[in-house]
């Protein structure tokens, strides 16, 4: 006869309220709030979304709707180097789903999945901005452009450690 | 009044600056259809997302079609709302909006009171010219609410109540795109979330989307049992309503009508929440007064204001919102609860039988009383004190189902011994009803004098939050407030945990005008009207009832005098009153 129990670490609990707090807890910041803790933690499970909407003083129902609606968040976590293929028109035209074809054979992964050893994540976006350079990919942020398929190994060497 | 002229089909109409298309079409008595606008007038229950595109209507000069709900009226605006271009425009809307529904209309559970259905009969659907992708979701069962999310039209009626009215929050939009559809955060039961069932959405709901959870076959099988005897009881809110299922005019008053039914169904027992809400005013009252003169002597630990407890939904509220303040409400249980804690126990031996062979059913203008019946603490050993219940709705439906002409029915009386009842009973069923019962008997106990008029007008009407200052002579002047809507319930809570709720007594009751538009009532789809006839109703029942104060009641007295001795005392309070839970979300954090 007890409410729901959301588990969280202390520290992670700490973070999500100190991001509010530079939000002045403010609801109407959401969208600022959660870019913010999903660049921290990588990706927006329950619990983090849980304690955002308590922060915020809202019904996590919003949070959640936020988090769904935007194909930028997500609720799975990411690989150590999160890759994004651009589909977008102009890549697309280019060749993109040959680049994201040989990174999908290279890693043994689909799209929206992650490494066994957590070490690369593989998802599809709609442009970055950057079309005079398709096809396009990021990893963490860092753009690789005017790829071609045989590109795709020696980058992914790059972050081999 | 600053006004404006513009022309709708064809004809001038003068309305004040800031009227919608829609508003104005209405007063020349041009029906634009609608989907998603929903208005409850004057009760503060809207949603105006402009969102479905229905009302589109032509405006000559402008490039694209209007939604004639949220288009303001402009100086000279020429609009047709029946040119071939709208009237394309609004079938392609629904032909798109219905190419991804379910055709199961025979079986759903709003056939016949959907507005996605009469809106497609109106505009003369005959085939659907879109094959798509078919939403596939899994029904989804609460105790009190039915989801089927493949039904939802997105029109977010149940949003706006749940988020806006009720401050709740547990539905909303989700995704986007095709998957785009309302539901609770990451898919969980309503049962998992912060939802408190009050049903409102279920209520706003235009199509099969959402709808009560449906007991009425157990009710059939339970008549039918030899092993079992069966007792009934009617809230004070059914019997202003129920009429409605049947072609009556909204107000007409069918008490006599209801039992006769029930008596007809095969009910062995036809009794009364009225009687029952009578016995709450006693344990309440008593518990008011013995509250309110500790504080008055100077008592810091008392907690004032007290709160009413009838309303389910609101009970829910407290305890997953503001469980550290569950001390506040009355200890006292709704008179469902305890009517089922005296019938199982009092009536069970006056007949011989145990409880568990007697089936206590309520029928309730509300969804959430079906969750108070699931409750641990309203049962022994697992046989709850109320079975189960049934709405409105579904008394009406049950009746059909029995081939019950109910119009012709001659009146019957409620059974005794829990069956008599007082004015203040029925006034239970509407906003400031059970505030105003309370203080005709606290006021008189108070005093120990006649009360020299005992219509509280001052607590009565349809505004959202209402205050009053009730004299008492000798004691004390009472300030007391009646708010209905969780919102408002939540100001004052949050007065309370400020220290500065100003109250010493407070009525909160979940509904738009309290239980008369409980979500279990038959619908209104929107028109305010039928609220207030029933809000005439409940006041005309109490002015034609012989005795008007609930400690008059001869079958309260009676069951004082033979089983529980006085209110408050120790058999009631083990009856009588109930205790809260916290059940608020908690963060376990290491």
């Amino acid at each position: 006869m007890v409410g729901p129990k959301i588990k969280i670490t202390e520290s992670n609990y700490l973070k999500i309220k100190e991001i509010c707090e530079s939000f002045d807890n403010n609801p109407g910041e959401l969208i600022n709030v959660l870019h913010q803790t999903q660049s921290h933690f990588g990706y927006l499970p329950e619990e983090v979304q849980q304690v955002v909407a308590d922060c915020l003083g809202i019904p996590v129902g919003r949070v959640y709707g936020v988090v769904s609606f935007y194909s930028f968040f997500t609720m799975k976590p990411k690989g150590k180097y999160a890759i994004s293929v651009c589909l977008g028109t102009a890549c697309y035209v280019k060749g993109a789903e040959k680049i994201l074809d040989a990174l999908k054979s290279e890693l043994k992964i689909s799209e929206g999945g992650v490494t066994e050893d957590g070490r690369f994540s593989l998802d599809v976006l709609r442009c970055v901005g950057a079309c005079g350079l398709a096809p396009v990919m990021t990893i963490n942020g860092k753009t690789y452009g005017r790829l071609v398929p045989e590109h795709v190994k020696e980058i992914l060497a790059e972050y081999a450690e | 009044m600053d006004t404006i002229k513009l022309t709708i089909d064809n004809r001038e109409v003068e309305v004040p600056r800031g009227t919608t298309i829609l508003k104005a079409a209405e007063q020349m008595g041009i029906k634009i259809p609608t989907l998603c606008h929903f208005e409850l007038d004057g009760l503060a229950l809207e949603n105006r997302p402009g969102g479905c595109r229905v009302c589109v209507v032509e405006v000559v000069g402008r490039r694209n079609l209007a939604p004639a709900c949220i288009t303001e009226c402009m100086p000279d605006m020429v609009v047709k709302t029946n040119s071939f271009r709208a009237l394309n425009a609004r079938r392609t809307v629904l032909e798109l909006m219905l190419s991804d529904h379910p055709n199961d209309c025979l079986q759903c559970p709003k056939s016949g009171h959907c507005e996605l259905q009469s809106l497609a009969a109106d505009m003369g659907i005959r085939e659907i010219p879109f094959k798509g992708q078919q939403s596939q979701y899994a029904k989804e069962f609460s105790p009190s609410i039915v989801r089927d999310a493949n039904k939802c039209i997105m029109c977010r009626r149940c949003e706006s109540v749940c988020h806006e009215y009720q401050s709740v929050g547990a539905i909303g939009a989700v995704e986007r795109g095709f998957p785009a559809v309302v539901s609770t955060a990451f898919g969980k039961n309503l049962t998992d979330t912060n939802c408190v069932l009050c049903g409102q959405c279920v209520a706003v709901c235009p199509t099969g989307a959402l709808a009560e959870v449906d007991n009425t076959g157990k009710i059939l099988r339970d008549i039918a049992n030899p092993e079992v005897k069966t007792c009934v009881q009617v809230a004070p809110a059914v019997r202003v309503a129920l009429g409605e299922e049947f072609g009556m005019p909204p107000g007409s008053i069918v008490t006599g009508k209801i039992a006769a039914a029930l008596k007809a169904i095969g009910f062995d027992y036809v009794f009364d929440t009225d009687w029952s809400a009578d016995l709450t005013i006693m344990e309440e009252g008593t518990e008011v007064i013995g509250r309110l003169k500790a504080y008055l002597a100077g008592d810091k630990d008392v907690k004032i204001p007290i709160m009413t407890s009838c309303c389910p939904a609101w009970v829910n509220f407290y305890e997953k919102f503001y469980p550290e303040l569950r001390d506040y409400p009355s200890t006292a249980k709704s008179p469902q609860g305890m009517f089922g804690a005296t019938v199982k126990t009092y009536f069970a031996d006056k007949i011989g039988i145990p409880r568990k062979n007697l089936v206590c059913v309520s029928v309730m203008p509300c969804v959430a009383k079906k969750y108070e019946c699931e409750r641990e603490e309203l049962g022994v050993n697992g046989d709850p004190d109320v079975n189960y219940s049934i709405t409105t709705r579904e008394l009406a439906r049950l009746i059909k189902i029995c081939n019950i002409d109910f119009n012709s029915l001659p009146d019957a009386e409620f059974d005794s011994p829990l069956g008599a009842s007082t004015g203040a009973a029925v006034i239970f069923g509407a906003t400031g009803g059970v505030m105003e019962a309370a203080l005709r008997t606290a006021v008189e106990v108070l005093t120990g004098e006649t009360l020299p008029r005992i219509d509280f007008e001052e607590v009565r009407g349809l505004d959202g939050v209402r205050e009053a200052t009730i004299p008492v002579p000798g004691v004390a002047d009472l300030k007391v407030a009646v708010v209905y809507g969780l919102k408002n319930a939540r100001t004052i809570m949050e007065q309370i945990k400020a220290g500065e709720c100003p109250y010493h007594f407070v009525e909160v009751m979940a509904c738009p005008g309290g239980c008369i538009d409980g979500a279990g009532q038959p619908y209104h789809h929107g028109d305010a009207s039928i609220i207030r006839a029933r809000h005439a109703a409940i006041y005309e029942a109490d002015r034609r009832m012989p005795i008007r104060k609930s400690h008059e009641n001869p079958e309260v007295q009676a069951i004082y005098k033979e089983f529980y001795g006085q209110p408050c005392s120790e058999k009631s309070h083990h009856l009588l009153h109930t205790i809260y839970f916290d059940k608020k979300i908690k963060f376990d954090i290491d």
